[in-house]
């Protein structure tokens, strides 16, 4: 590459960033060698009682190219402050990073529409960011602070963002809210499809089943997307699962197995789950196998399961965003100096979000006792416990329709 | 409520001052733990902290009985607080294994092994997890025996689940669900105070012909050690414990709060010369009236502590039979001080904690009724 490159990289990643969602003139790259667009082969997908799954090569553009890069890149920064915090002691509660899935979220992002919604389960830090709150937003929902996306009283498995409907503590407990979030889709003829995501050590809950059979019987547009990082807390999938062919356990509900660590896959696999599931045809079950870099929580540290090496290799061979940055160079989709500018940029955005995080007050301690019911009757408005004599106010912070 | 956390907060600080001598305060933690020095039974002791001294207990039980099993999430590698470190190794993996997450089926194929006439000992990773198998332990374990006409029955089940307060747990990892089980007759449901309690109370649980529900107050894992006699011995099921005497008040809690009670109970002694009783409940159901009954007889005031939200918490089934029991006796109202009835909250869990100075207020209310 020429030296003359760097400069017109960053007016090009200026253009690009800022102006997402314009036409931009990228096809004017060509003579700097990047161009506006190429085409990948996808590792084939499997079928679980489905004739034809979604093709297995797909075209990206340069501008969505970068875009992606953009938030994958985001997305491990946050982890990695959100991990940095809770070793500072400043994110309370429990905590569960999502480095080395990535590709799972933003593939599934790319494809998803306005309409569309998603639930999912305590690994949430990255999807709540993808769904519109803001870096501070969640960090400072990690700290505990007013900032935070649920005003610092939900923590780190917490976290809400519009047609994100959370962020949920108990394993296996969003799937079946997320078969209601698609009947209301359903109902309401809004052509949305729900999402409702869970992990390999999830997939052995009986909700998930009950969960399946409402949704095929209904015909709900649901998808069911197990993200298979292949360990269930301490316990490997093939340890703890009969079959870990997740994508085939919805029995008569038809499924397909996506490479979670390309974001290309995840993608493709996602446009045409929209498809399916919005024509009228009901469920499906997606598994994307993918890997988690950290250990189940902040308290694991990941390692007296399986080995350091294990982990290392994942890193050096599969992992999500090093193999996308190696498509987007060999094939001209960006520069080096284009990843690099917006590898900067993540890190300014995420160490500034996070300096606030720590920064930012609390809400008040009259919020204890604020929003546990939508309203009191009036002779009820006080909140019984610890001091006999006093009980609190029951107030109302968010606001009521 | 502003001008009231202020008040606390000085009497908070002047209460550090007073009873910082009295043993080691925990940075992170809003209580002191008293050690049991009192051994049930003769003989070598080790120091063991509570984790050590149920992974003892579980031990002796694989050791000595053929049939038990221990099978749990992440169990195989000792269990997120590693309960069962070393026990698979010990043991085999056909006794000590890893399950799916999948706490009802951990809780009903439980049952099935006990009702086949195996020890089973089941551990629910957190207390919170617990009410995915709600149902098979409140209408499939605590029933069998009563609908069968006593010819099944899943007695050599026990149920452990860590629970309450952390310091950090947030809305899932904190809460302290012992009342609900206290509603299902045909249930144990015991909280041991600390390492010595933990030991005996759990071979008791699992040598107990009913199953039973054994909550372990997480923060103690760690923080409360002590030393525990080494060899095999149960405490009563059934039977609370009082920890120190006195006449003025009868102070009553379980779990961790008992030792935010004994610090109270000092802190009255010092500061207001008067002595009360402390009692540790240690058996939730069926639980001892008459030693309740007894001392509050004599007191003729109670305060019931609980970290559970105070409305239908079981202080409310304690207060109600001592002023059934006790009515002509009692000097002052009985008191509760217990969590709010709000969510077990992320960012205000110093708030939401009945702690020494709200135990200490209350009872000086009581004492000055």
């Amino acid at each position: 590459m020429s030296k003359i490159i760097p400069s017109v990289a960053k007016l090009l990643a200026g253009n690009t960033v800022t102006k997402v969602g314009a036409p931009v003139a990228t096809t004017s790259n060509a003579k700097y060698s990047t161009k506006s667009e190429a085409s990948f082969e996808i590792k084939p997908f499997k079928l679980h009682k489905l004739d034809k799954g979604p093709a297995t090569s797909a075209t990206l553009t340069s501008e969505d190219a970068i875009k992606m890069y953009h938030q994958l890149a985001t997305i491990r920064r946050i982890e990695t402050a959100a991990g940095n915090l809770y070793k500072e002691k400043i994110v309370r509660g429990f905590c569960h990073l999502y480095s080395g899935q990535e590709a799972v979220a933003v593939g599934m992002h790319a494809a998803m529409r306005e309409v569309d919604s998603l639930i999912t389960a305590y690994r949430c830090h990255g999807w709540t960011y993808l769904m519109g709150v803001s870096i501070l937003g969640v960090l400072s929902e990690l700290t505990g602070r007013r900032t935070g996306c649920s005003r610092g009283k939900g923590g780190s498995m917490h976290l809400y963002g519009r047609n994100f409907y959370g962020g949920n503590g108990i394993v296996g407990a969003q799937v079946p809210l997320g078969a209601g979030v698609a009947l209301a889709h359903k109902y309401n003829g809004d052509g949305g499809v729900c999402f409702a995501l869970y992990g390999d050590g999830a997939a052995n809950q009986g909700q998930l089943f009950e969960a399946y059979n409402m949704a095929k019987l209904w015909d709900l547009p649901c998808v069911f997307v197990c993200e298979n990082n292949g360990y269930g807390m301490g316990t490997s999938a093939d340890r703890s699962s009969a079959s870990t062919d997740y994508y085939s356990r919805g029995d008569y509900v038809p499924g397909i197995w996506v490479d979670g660590m390309d974001v290309m896959a995840t993608r493709e696999a996602t446009k045409w789950a929209i498809d399916y599931c919005s024509s009228g045809k009901g469920p499906l079950v997606m598994e994307m196998e993918t890997y988690r870099y950290s250990g189940h929580s902040m308290s694991d540290p990941g390692t007296s399961y399986r080995t350091r090496e294990e982990i290392q290799e994942v890193r050096q061979t599969r992992d999500p965003i090093t193999s996308f940055k190696e498509k987007l160079l060999s094939n001209e989709l960006a520069t080096p100096d284009q990843l690099k500018e917006i590898d900067v940029k993540v890190r300014q955005a995420v160490d500034e979000a996070t300096k606030q995080a720590k920064s930012e007050p609390e809400v008040g301690i009259e919020e204890l006792t604020g929003d546990i019911y939508c309203y009191c009757p009036e002779d009820h408005t006080q909140i019984r416990g610890l001091h006999p004599d006093a009980p609190l106010q029951h107030i109302y912070v968010a606001q009521r329709n | 409520m502003a001008s009231l956390v202020t008040k606390n907060g000085g009497l908070f600080a002047r209460i550090i001052k007073n009873v910082n001598d009295c043993s080691k305060r925990l940075s992170s933690s809003h209580f002191t733990y008293f050690p049991d020095n009192a051994k049930p039974v003769e003989g070598e002791t080790a120091k063991m902290n509570m984790m050590q001294a149920i992974n003892n207990a579980m031990d002796l039980t694989l050791k000595t009985d053929p049939t038990a099993v221990l099978f749990g999430e992440d169990v195989a590698f000792g269990g997120v607080f590693r309960c069962a470190l070393g026990l698979q190794e010990k043991y085999g993996k056909d006794r000590v294994f890893n399950t799916p997450l999948c706490e009802q089926g951990i809780a009903g194929f439980g049952i099935g092994l006990a009702t086949a006439g195996a020890t089973a000992i089941a551990e629910i990773q957190f207390a919170d997890y617990i009410f995915p198998a709600f149902d098979q332990i409140v209408n499939e374990a605590a029933k069998a025996r009563y609908r069968s006409g006593g010819q099944f029955a899943c007695g050599a089940l026990t149920v452990r689940a860590p629970c309450s307060a952390v310091g950090h747990g947030g809305l899932y990892h904190s809460q302290s669900p012992e009342a609900f089980f206290a509603h299902v007759p045909g249930l144990r449901v015991v909280v041991p105070r600390g390492p010595t309690s933990a030991k005996g109370l759990l071979l008791s649980c699992i040598q107990s012909p009913d199953p039973c529900v054994f909550l372990e107050p997480k923060i103690l894992y760690r923080s409360a050690s002590e030393d525990v006699p080494v060899g095999e011995y149960t405490l009563p099921l059934g039977k609370a414990e009082l920890l120190r005497e006195g006449d003025a008040a009868t102070l009553i809690g379980w779990g961790t709060q008992v030792h935010v009670l004994l610090e109270v109970a000092q802190m009255a002694q010092d500061q207001l010369g008067v002595k009360c009783d402390v009692i540790d409940l240690q058996s939730i159901l069926p639980w001892d009236e008459e030693t309740v009954c007894n001392s509050v007889k004599k007191t003729g005031r109670c305060i019931i502590a609980h970290e559970a939200p105070l409305t239908s918490g079981f202080g409310a089934e304690v207060a109600a039979t001592i002023q059934e029991e006790c009515f002509l006796h009692l000097e002052a109202p009985v008191s509760r001080v217990c969590g709010w009835d709000a969510p077990f909250p992320h960012v205000f869990e110093r708030f939401y904690l009945p702690d020494t100075t709200r135990c200490y207020h209350a009872l000086k209310e009581t004492l000055k009724y």
